[in-house]
């Protein structure tokens, strides 16, 4: 199965400090050797970003940052993982590291499981 | 973590952790069968304490300090493995001299080294294919007895004895637990690719039974096969054989219908292949082809699978280069279903008729007699020659062969469309 791990906090918090961002590449650098973590990405501040958004019939266009959300997504990963118990085993560690190397910081990693090959067989 | 479910968090350590903890014991204890029953024990220890306990920070070296505990115990008890008990004890003092607080961190040194070791001791060549298969997906992947018997249709009491058979015959054999070097590593390891291969091709196309595919098999190949190329990062012919597990593993959303038939290759909506993973395997089989193994079966066989993934619309396949990749491969591993596969890209690059002169060579080889794919391959050719009556004998004869319950539907389909079209024989 495969999960799309998606990292959110208040955009204050800005880039993460130096400790987390290498004891997070150890992380990835376990999940890529097990295996288990095919993809994952950084997001740049919201400020070099946009959001197109269709509502009432029109699309319309705001230029980042969007400083009227409470949190925004940072970063995500790819993994593929037996269940979503080793999905959440997973984040739980992800979520460890920051506690300890970035006292304070709050924020979460949203589990969402992706539509696989197994989803497209009919159940016999 | 909350203990709502905690037999399948559980269940999710020990996934994550059993191919570490059971290298890591087979290295101290020097039996693999053993080395995974004291595994086993550490599991059922956490079974019965982390409900109440709530899981450790560190589980992993949890079950690993409980595993060499019980080691200790057994040694203690057992006055006939005295041997063995003086080099635990030499291990464990080591280890304590080294004065390291984290008995994983300990582990982590040599992680890798027994990793592999443990690769090379399931896969080695005392052991029937089958049993290299089940101890691979046991010890490697973490699958329990019942999810292997599952995921080849055979009874569980088959797949616990293979696996105890074949841990017993590692034993008597006195295989070491060794990372094979100079010449014996290429056949070694061309071991280990064929177990992964044939695991990834049981859940590709699962050759018995209702499904067509049984993905989870699939993934469980593939993360062995990704594990693999890290730990043996400069061999050519790994990255090839996961350059091609991802190109295959692209298509698997694209290759089933919505009643959970077979779609072929050809006609497969593109747009719901995976580009994450041709991404992916295009990166290994250039990794492969920088590493001078461009010309390895693996990498070839990837190689083939790029230039169908490369191609956003079936026209646009390069299908004179496939023709002399599979030249290429014919000579290098010459099989019988390397010459039908290159058949049908000999029909596809330069007609049907061009396909059908190979096949018709084929036609007395013993080891295809019973083979579905020579008499379909063989009533596509003659379906697109207009020789409709002769193109539904063939279909019907495939399908009357073969195991898997969704390809005989859609064989019998074919068969069934040729007889409706043949009022009018010779058209095209």
């Amino acid at each position: 199965m495969r999960f799309m791990m998606i990292v959110k906090s208040a955009e204050k918090w800005g880039f993460p400090p130096k400790p987390l961002m290498d004891a997070i590449a150890k992380l990835s650098d376990e999940a890529v050797k097990a295996g288990t973590m095919i993809g994952n990405g950084g997001l740049l501040p919201t400020a070099t970003g946009a959001r197109v958004r269709l509502s009432g019939g029109k699309v319309t266009v705001t230029d980042g940052p969007f400083t009227e959300a409470k949190e925004v997504v940072g970063g995500y990963a790819q993994f593929e993982l037996k269940s979503k118990e080793e999905a959440v085993k997973s984040a739980t560690r992800f979520m460890e590291l920051h506690r300890e190397h970035w006292p304070g910081w709050e924020g979460e990693t949203e589990i969402r499981q992706m539509f696989g090959p197994e989803d497209c067989t009919p159940k016999a | 973590m909350t203990a709502t479910h905690p037999h399948s968090a559980i269940d999710a350590v020990w996934r994550i952790e059993s191919a570490r903890i059971i290298a890591g014991l087979t290295r101290i204890v020097r039996d693999v069968g053993l080395a995974e029953e004291l595994a086993q024990d550490a599991l059922v220890a956490a079974l019965q304490q982390w409900p109440e306990s709530g899981i450790p920070d560190n589980p992993g070296a949890w079950l690993m300090a409980t595993a060499k505990h019980r080691a200790i115990d057994m040694f203690r008890r057992n006055k006939r493995l005295e041997r063995k008990h003086e080099e635990l004890g030499r291990e464990l003092q080591a280890q304590q001299e080294m004065a390291v607080p984290d008995f994983n961190a300990a582990l982590d040194d040599d992680i890798g080294d027994d990793l592999l070791r443990l690769v090379f001791i399931s896969c080695h060549p005392v052991l029937s294919t089958e049993a290299r298969v089940a101890l691979t997906l046991r010890l490697l992947g973490g699958l329990t007895t019942e999810e292997i018997a599952r995921a080849f249709l055979v009874p569980e009491p088959t797949v616990a004895q293979r696996i105890v058979r074949a841990k017993r015959t590692l034993s008597e054999a006195r295989v070491p637990f060794e990372v094979p070097r100079g010449p014996d590593l290429a056949a070694r390891l061309s071991s280990v690719l064929e177990v992964i291969y044939l695991i990834f091709n049981e859940g590709y196309a699962a050759t018995a039974g209702e499904d067509w595919m049984r993905p989870a098999l699939c993934e469980d190949a593939l993360r062995l096969g990704r594990i693999l190329a890290e730990l043996v990062p400069n061999e050519p012919e790994v990255h090839g054989l996961v350059a091609l597990m991802e190109i295959q593993a692209s298509r698997s959303m694209a290759r089933v219908g919505p009643s959970g038939q077979p779609i072929l290759l050809l006609d497969q909506d593109r747009s719901r292949w995976d580009q994450l993973l041709i991404r992916r395997g295009l990166a290994a089989l250039d990794r492969a082809e920088k590493l001078g193994g461009a010309r390895g079966p693996y990498a070839l066989q990837a190689a083939i699978a790029a230039c169908h993934a490369r191609a956003r619309t079936p026209t646009e396949t390069d299908w004179p280069r496939i023709v002399a990749l599979y030249d290429e491969l014919a000579q290098l591993t010459p099989s019988p279903i390397v010459e039908l596969n290159r058949a049908v890209a000999l029909a596809m690059a330069f007609g049907p008729a061009a396909g059908l002169e190979l096949l018709d060579t084929l036609a007395s080889e013993p080891s295809l007699r019973a083979y579905h794919l020579l008499p379909s391959v063989r009533g596509d050719f003659l379906f697109k020659l207009g020789r409709l009556a002769e193109a539904q004998a063939e279909f019907e004869r495939a399908a009357s062969l073969t195991r898997n319950a969704r390809e005989r539907e859609l064989l019998l389909d074919r068969a069934q469309a040729c007889a409706g079209a043949q009022p009018q024989p010779g058209q095209r």
